[in-house]
């Protein structure tokens, strides 16, 4: 079942100026992105960083692919010269000082540089927060995200498979599993942690572009670990208060007769077990909450946009959309019932 | 007799190594015969490991592909990974190794025949356990790393089994290669050929034989816990009941990280071989190659941890691991430095051989240097998992093994057939593996900078992915049609072309010394080498060795010899006799495969019974193949040279094959050690209070070994006094109390009611408890075969290699009892609990 035809871009994304790149660095990665990404989104790319720790860790990587892009071509060239060029005999000293300088001596100061310059930039890519600052802890489980909000007041808001920041403010991840060992990676906005079961890791990151990036799990983590992503939005911090308000907040009622039915099968066949609407009679923690399901980017973890025809798609087929997923099919229901549950989700704004 | 007598001598020196013919074809035991199916199986499983990439690279060329399902995907880059790796990298090394490493050494023969062609089937049938697994839709789909909890309790069916239990069989063939390659090095080189004259190949072979006895044990002992996990339910790795899944990752990476260089730097050996011919003169640097070379094996144990760089580990320990990291690069550079002042050095001729090293110098570099740049912490923060990983460690692998042994091929094919292959089809193979492989995988760096993570089944378009995706699958085909190109060729010229003659390359090292093709014999006779390239600096030798004017170039009495040398100067110590034709080691392996396979299905029975007669098998072997009594004391090997021939204690092969072994053994041991240490650094009550095994048994368990040891010397030495009544009561009563010694360590858990399924505590207990207990067991059965031998006539006070044999592993039985005694029992005493 090719999945393709339910998936349709999301949004186009703008392209995030990379303010942290230095002049030529933006020049070269402009070029490489118009010659190999030429056009395609760019949500998901470390090349194209939108926060203050992917914009070093894509300085690092310039110094360094420069660097290593020069010396390849001097060895290179060495050897072709050596094989090529001249390849009579040469004195025995010059091929000396060729094994002390360039096997020795050259590779320790570059080496000894490079370790400096990039160990330095460790302690601020992993710099703690304020005690006040926001804190936002992320499940990685087989294959979606459970993602909630930890207020400063001790309460907390979830959702799932979906995350919206301020820009401009440094937030901690609080990572973890109950399964297996996922990972939390926004190329975007800063590298990679692992989610590893009995442990709890953290991420700090600060974006500085509002705009749509797009998230994936980093660690093999079963059939599925290809359907496994999620997308971040960065806000202004006003819109951002507003929403998390909001998504404090508890499900709207249906609003057409269709969604209360779509409500009411919903109950009735057991979705509840394993999925939360708030102030409905749907508990379950096994699944993602869908108190607002329908005001998300995507539903099953960044794989299929947020329409009602791709919601009774999923409900029908998950399988199809996500090999190996937990979660049964119920292509069994009336058409109806499918047509009115995926109504009433898509409304929970 | 007589029969023997009309032959002339270089007939009679042929008879004994005679490979056999028909179905007994497969009863052959010969390194150099060996070796040549060796690579054969390994090149067959690379062909295999190859198809499968090409099956992902179809599914990955166009978004959201349907051509492979996500689960055979999954199956797929598990087996491509697991099989280059295991089946085809470290097997093939081995392979080259037993196969020229005779002749360069100018041995005869390898010590222990039996042993490698043992290694060979265990390899050979494991391997094919777990290639066939696929067809069945059983393979393995943990990743090459099978990282818990994933591949322990979230995966179901056998195909994590089959990796589990059908890779740990071939690691023995691994830890045998192991075993058979550093006694050679040490004792079978030719007279003369002191430590620091013998040919850089052997040198990096001694290195890497080093390694892999250090490498591959925390890996076996990581297995028996995931497989101790995963049928039992032991909870090493569950984070519920006190187990932690980042155990296993740091075993897998202790092994994972040298394994690396465990491949690299055989194939840099070969390279080291092929670049003085090149430039025909000696390399420039022996010292600092050989210093490199050990520099990279030391230095590659301590890397590991940057295969874990975003699991968390605090800044320490990630500037420390970077720092090590960066520091590896230091003496591959000089070894990379060396062969091209060699070159600047000397009159470089072009030839096949060079291009594949000039192609592999190309790759390697730039996998080298982006091994730097994700050697620095923060930059695989965003590297790590992505297809920039994936392209480096094909540039590493690729350029650091597939090229240099592509050459190796090129350049000991006329050794091994005595043919020459086309040198045509051999640059149009190499061009087009070239650019089919940089067109192939220069591309991932981008695409996973771009974001694509690793070990994805598809991705959905518009991400930037698509194009590169295509463009890297293009590349692949190009690079398996030159590899296509290679083995039409090889084929080709196997059948077609006229014999090459001798030193067709004017090589400078002994294998040379030979009429193409090489034979099971190896040269003609053993010459007294003084130099480092003796073909070209002492003059005559090649007639000499020729004209069968050395050492060994008869065999009177019709037996298999090689002569035996001091390990430091090569200094002549013994004629040694090695065992020939024999289908022991086929049929043991074939046992030894049932203990394996059978426990994949749960077939607990047949597992039991196969390795009970695989023990049988061996006993058998090791009683008429082994320490055999020779019919004269000594014998003159040619120009007035007379060597001994038996030896026992440290001058005999066997000795160093023991302690070899139990080298490797007591790795395994302490890795699970470490993690009972692990499991204590991350809990706050480890061990429990009162819930461990006391300190009774265990000391009972303690003072019986340690009796049974100190029995087991005096029976060593009143046999070597010839007081039989005296040697048959010290063992036999050694012997009662090693069963004693065993049982009370049982007894200690047994009887504290550890319930190992609990906890991870009893569970790690339980471990170090059984492979102790076992040992101890093992040298029960020692201790019998030693009365038996005696009994037989067998072993004498002077023939007495058996009692001291296993007088040794006795010493590293006791450590192993003292060690777990004092962890098990002492521990929780010394921790106040």
């Amino acid at each position: 079942m090719p999945i393709h035809e339910h998936s349709e871009p999301i949004f186009n994304a703008v392209l995030p100026s990379a303010v942290v790149l230095t002049r030529l660095g933006r020049a070269l990665v402009l070029l490489a992105a118009t010659l190999l990404l030429a056009g395609c989104g760019n949500v998901q790319s470390s090349l194209m960083p939108a926060g203050i720790e992917a914009g070093k860790i894509a300085n690092l990587f310039l110094v360094m692919a420069i660097g290593a892009f020069v010396i390849w071509l001097m060895v290179v060239a060495l050897a072709f010269y050596a094989t090529v060029v001249n390849p009579e005999r040469h004195s025995i000293r010059v091929a000396r000082g060729l094994i002390i300088g360039g096997g020795v001596i050259f590779p320790v100061i570059v080496l000894t540089s490079l370790l400096a310059y990039g160990l330095a930039l460790m302690p601020q890519l992993r710099a703690p927060i304020a005690d006040d600052g926001l804190r936002i802890a992320v499940s990685g489980e087989q294959w979606w995200w459970r993602v909630r909000y930890l207020l400063p007041d001790g309460s907390e808001v979830v959702l799932a498979n979906e995350i919206r920041l301020p820009v401009g403010e440094r937030v901690e991840f609080l990572l973890s599993s109950p399964d297996v060992i996922h990972s939390f990676w926004v190329p975007s906005l800063a590298g990679k942690v692992d989610m590893t079961p009995g442990r709890t890791t953290t991420l700090t990151l600060t974006p500085t572009e509002t705009g749509i990036y797009r998230g994936a799990c980093a660690e093999y983590c079963g059939a599925s670990h290809a359907r496994m992503n999620f997308y971040v939005m960065v806000m202004e911090a006003a819109a951002f208060d507003e929403w998390l308000q909001h998504q404090a907040e508890p499900a709207q009622a249906p609003k057409s007769s269709l969604a209360v039915r779509g409500r009411d099968a919903f109950l009735f066949n057991g979705c509840g077990a394993c999925h939360t609407v708030r102030n409905t009679a749907a508990t379950g923690k096994v699944g993602p909450d869908l108190t607002h399901v329908g005001s998300r980017l995507s539903i099953a973890a960044g794989v299929l946009s947020t329409k009602p025809d791709n919601f009774r798609h999923w409900i029908e087929h998950p399988e199809a959309v996500k090999p190996g997923v937990y979660m049964p099919s119920f292509a069994m229901l009336p058409a109806e019932d499918l047509r009115a549950i995926a109504k009433w989700l898509d409304e929970l704004q | 007799m007589t029969d023997r007598e009309s032959m002339t001598q270089e007939e009679r020196l042929a008879a004994p190594w005679r490979t056999p013919r028909g179905w007994r074809y497969f009863s052959a035991v010969n390194n150099t015969q060996v070796g040549t199916w060796y690579i054969a199986a390994s090149f067959i499983f690379f062909l295999f490991a190859g198809v499968l990439a090409l099956l992902m690279r179809v599914q990955l060329a166009v978004p959201e592909n349907d051509f492979l399902s996500a689960d055979m995907y999954n199956q797929a880059f598990t087996l491509h990974g697991s099989v280059m790796m295991f089946l085809f990298a470290v097997p093939i090394f081995e392979a080259f190794a037993i196969m020229i490493l005779p002749g360069m050494l100018g041995a005869r023969e390898l010590p222990l025949p039996r042993l490698s062609t043992y290694g060979f089937w265990c390899f050979a049938i494991g391997g094919a356990f777990v290639c066939g697994s696929i067809f069945f839709d059983a393979a393995p789909k943990g990743g090459w790393f099978m990282y818990p909890p994933l591949a322990t309790r979230y995966q179901e069916g056998i195909g994590n089994d089959v990796w589990l239990l059908g890779l740990s069989f071939i690691e023995i063939a691994s830890i045998a290669a192991a075993v058979e390659l550093i006694v050679s090095i040490l004792r079978t080189r030719a007279p003369g050929m002191r430590i620091n004259l013998m040919p850089l190949y052997a040198w990096y072979i001694l290195v890497v034989a080093g390694m892999i006895l250090f490498a591959f044990p925390p890996l076996i002992a990581g297995d028996l816990l995931f497989e101790l996990e995963r049928a039992f339910d032991w909870p090493f790795f569950d984070a519920s009941r006190g187990g932690d899944p980042l155990l296993w990752q740091h075993l897998f990476w202790i092994f994972g990280h040298p394994e690396v260089y465990i491949i690299f730097l055989p194939a840099v050996a070969l390279v080291a071989m092929i670049v003085p011919t090149a430039a025909q003169r000696p390399i420039v640097g022996y010292s600092w190659v050989v210093l490199a070379a050990i520099g990279t094996g030391f230095i590659s144990f301590g890397l590991w941890v940057h295969h874990m760089y975003t699991t968390g580990l605090p800044n320490i320990s990630l500037g420390f691991f970077s720092a090590a990291s960066q520091a590896v690069a230091i003496p591959t550079g000089v070894q990379i430095f060396c062969f091209i002042a060699t070159i600047v050095a000397g009159r470089f001729v072009r030839s096949v051989p060079m291009l594949f090293v000039a192609g592999a110098l190309a790759i390697f570099v730039l996998g080298g240097l982006t091994g730097v740049m994700i050697a620095i912490a923060p930059f695989d923060f965003q590297a790590h998992d992505s297809y920039f990983i994936v392209a480096h460690l094909h540039y590493v692998l690729i350029g650091g093994m597939l090229f240099p042994v592509a050459a190796g091929f090129y350049y000991y094919f006329p050794l091994a057939t005595g043919k020459m292959m086309s040198e045509r089809l051999g640059r149009i193979s190499f061009w087009l593996m070239f650019i089919g492989f940089n067109v192939a995988f220069l591309p991932m760096h981008i695409t996973g900078l771009a974001g694509m993570p690793r070990r994805v089944y598809t991705y959905p378009e518009g991400l930037g992915f698509d194009v590169l995706n295509m463009i890297s699958t293009g590349g692949a085909f190009a690079l398996a049609i030159g590899v296509l190109v290679f083995i039409v060729n090889a084929v080709h010229s196997r059948l077609q072309h006229a014999t090459a003659p001798i030193n067709p390359w004017n090589a400078g090292t002994l294998e040379w010394a030979i009429k193409m093709p090489i034979r099971p014999w190896g040269l003609r006779s053993v010459p007294h080498v003084s130099s480092r390239y003796p073909l070209w600096e002492q003059p005559d030798l090649l007639q000499h060795v020729t004209e069968g004017r050395g050492y060994l170039a008869d065999a009177e009495e019709g037996k298999r010899e090689t002569l035996l040398t001091s390990s430091i100067d090569a200094m002549p110590t013994q004629c040694l006799r090695v065992p020939g034709i024999s289908f022991l080691p086929l049929l043991a392996a074939v046992f030894t495969g049932g203990a394996f396979i059978f426990p994949v299905f749960k077939m607990y029975a047949p597992a039991g019974v196969s390795a009970v007669l695989a023990l049988m098998v061996i006993v058998y072997w090791l009683w008429t193949g082994t320490a055999i009594v020779p019919e004269k004391p000594e014998k003159d090997v040619g120009n007035g040279l007379v060597l001994p021939l038996y030896s026992s204690g440290s001058e005999s092969v066997g000795w160093w094959a023991t302690l070899i072994t139990m080298i490797g053994i007591m790795t395994a041991f302490f890795s699970l050690v470490f993690g009972y240490f692990f499991f204590w650094t991350i809990h706050e009550n480890f061990p429990p209070d009162n819930e461990g095994p006391g300190v009774t048994w265990p000391l009972i368990a303690l003072a019986a070994s340690f009796a049974s040891w100190l029995l087991t010397l005096f029976a060593r030495r009143w046999n070597a006094r010839d007081h039989g009544f005296r040697f048959y009561a010290a063992i036999s009563l050694a012997a009662v109390l090693a069963v004693a010694g065993t049982l009370a360590m049982l007894a200690g858990p047994h009887f504290a009611n550890m319930d190992p399924t609990s906890h991870v505590y009893p569970a790690i207990v339980w471990v170090l408890v059984i492979w102790t207990a076992l040992h101890v067991a093992i040298g029960f059965l020692m201790q019998l075969y030693c009365i038996a031998r005696r009994a037989a006539g067998r072993m004498t006070a002077t023939h007495d290699i058996e009692i001291r044999n296993i007088a040794l592993y006795w010493h590293f039985a006791l450590i192993t009892v003292v060690v777990t005694v004092a962890v098990i029992a002492g521990f929780p005493l010394m921790s106040g609990r």
